[in-house]
């Protein structure tokens, strides 16, 4: 695995300057105002400020960046064909999978973990530990969502609708109903480690920090190994 | 010298075969590789740009597979059909990041835009080119390492004539220096103004092989049909039947519009302005008849 700079500007570019990367700044944006109303309207309090965090931030904002940025590192360009400049190179397919899954984490470690912090600050000052707690988990899910939507725009021209329906159902709705459903939830394998690092139990998962270290490894691994494979033989599609 | 080898090579999409059974050899030189659309040209090129594998046989580059081998686009440059490109980008831009990706700098990327006459436009977003500006920067992208075999899918699609001059010239710059060019077409006069060596295919067959005079022959020696509409349809119908050159003509009231076979191709096309010309008609449309270059190439299969 090397990391392709080249590869990696040109990523870069394309999922900062298309125009669906206005919700990268739209959703930040939003938290920060959100957490500042909040702690205008009720003061600072660690359970508010969990709730804030817990709910809006790792729950909505970090799976949706992580659906942006893990798609739309590769999707368009799978999607209008212009990968083949890419791959007509004497690169290593799964170097530039790697390289598009850093550019992907980087780009959702910025936009989600960041504004996580600086809510996290707005809402309590840090109390209790909260504020960094959620950013750690919002770090750890970056890499997680980043793998698991990049293979998903190395597979399906829908990605980002699948991606969505994962974030927004999944995690979010069908998590909440099912119990089962935590355990295979990115969102509650973060949290297992925010969980640590909170103090007077404000942050809780369902899963355990082992399970959760071990589930988070082998997801990534696994999504990225097989994007790379699924990039070894990529039909571009729109062909006779 | 580089030769690419397609031996008994079959690709099938599901239950619809693309390419059925080929076996050709591509060396140094020009070859235009031309059928009607949807023969299976971009089948045959993506399999020998290494973007598909065969359902059976190989495709080699001087014997190394290209399928699932990185290591052929060291001596391979590719110029696809599709518009896509990173438009985000400027076109030095784009050269230069497609030299990196070579391990090369950006020295080699300012060659390649000389030599296809880009430097003028470098500086703009791709976003702003022309059709003809995006190919000769492709064009430029794959020329970036100084590749020995260039394959080309319809490189001359939405070219105006002058820019379409301007790549012939190029390509055939490239064929006399002794690399492997194929390009594909579905029109005979591209190729055979371009390619010494011609390969036809038709349905996914291989149907013919040869320089352009054996294709044309082939090719020509068959009635031609035309769509033809002018000021003055009947004066010119009975100014053109006159001529051997034309086997029939039939006057299609609903059309509004001539439908002439031509059985001497070139005498023909010849024959047409001038007798307008002579008569003071005006020609409003001249078009080969669509099912008429089907019919050539389904000519060309019963040959």
């Amino acid at each position: 695995m090397i990391y392709e700079p080249t590869v990696a500007r040109l990523t870069y570019r394309a999922l900062l300057g298309r125009r669906r990367a206005a919700i990268l700044f739209v959703l930040p944006a939003l938290l920060i105002a959100i957490s500042a109303a909040v702690r205008l309207l009720t003061g600072a309090d660690d359970q508010i400020a969990s709730d804030v965090l817990g709910g809006f931030a790792i729950a909505t904002m970090v799976p949706l960046i992580g659906v942006i940025a893990g798609t739309g590192a590769i999707g368009p360009e799978i999607d209008d064909g212009s990968i083949v400049y890419l791959l007509a190179k004497p690169v290593k397919r799964s170097t530039i999978i790697f390289t598009k899954l850093i550019v992907a984490i980087a780009v959702t470690m910025a936009f989600s973990a960041i504004p996580t912090f600086v809510a996290g600050l707005i809402l309590n000052g840090n109390g209790g530990q909260i504020a960094i707690a959620y950013t750690v988990a919002a770090l750890v899910a970056s890499v997680a969502y980043s793998a698991i939507f990049l293979l998903l725009g190395t597979v399906s021209r829908h990605a980002v609708v699948f991606g969505l329906v994962y974030a927004l159902v999944w995690e979010t709705l069908f998590g909440s109903l099912v119990p089962g459903a935590r355990t295979l939830s990115v969102q509650q394998w973060a949290l297992s480690l925010a969980e640590r690092i909170g103090e007077n139990g404000t942050i809780t998962s369902d899963v355990a920090l082992p399970t959760a270290t071990i589930l988070l490894a082998l997801v990534t691994v696994a999504a990225t190994w097989y994007a790379g494979q699924k990039l070894r033989t990529l039909k571009l599609a729109g062909e006779e | 010298m580089t030769t690419i080898d397609i031996d008994h090579t079959s690709r099938w999409f599901g239950n619809v075969v693309a390419v059925n059974d080929i076996t050709m050899r591509v060396g140094p030189g020009v070859t235009g590789l031309l059928g009607p659309n949807g023969a299976g040209k971009s089948t045959l090129i993506n399999m020998m740009g290494g973007f598909l594998a065969p359902s059976t046989g190989t495709v080699t580059l001087d014997g190394k597979p290209i399928w699932r081998n990185e290591s052929v686009y060291k001596e391979i440059g590719i110029v696809p059909e599709r518009e896509a490109m990173y438009d985000f980008l400027t076109g030095r831009e784009f050269v230069v990041a497609n030299a990196e990706l070579h391990g090369l700098t950006a020295g080699a990327a300012q060659q390649a835009l000389a030599t296809v006459e880009m430097e003028y436009a470098q500086d703009r977003k791709i976003a702003t080119y022309s059709k003809g500006m995006r190919q000769r920067v492709k064009m430029a992208s794959a020329l970036v390492h100084n590749p020995s075999v260039l394959l080309l899918d319809e490189p001359f699609n939405g070219m105006d004539p002058r820019q379409r001059m301007q790549l012939m010239e190029l390509l055939r710059r490239m064929g006399a220096e002794g690399r492997t060019v194929l390009f594909s077409s579905h029109i005979l006069e591209e190729v055979e103004q371009l390619a010494s060596h011609i390969e036809v295919i038709v349905a996914g067959r291989h149907a013919a092989s040869g320089d352009f005079r054996k294709i044309r022959r082939l090719m020509t020696d068959r009635p031609h049909r035309y769509l033809v509409r002018s000021s003055d349809d009947r004066a010119l119908a009975a100014a053109l039947i006159a001529d051997p050159s034309t086997a029939g003509i039939e006057v299609d009231l609903a059309e509004g519009a001539l439908r002439i076979q031509a059985v001497d191709f070139g005498r023909f096309t010849a024959l047409l302005p001038q007798v307008a010309r002579a008569h003071g008609i005006r020609l409003l449309t001249v078009s080969p008849s669509d099912e008429s270059l089907e019919s050539v190439f389904s000519y060309l299969v019963a040959a």
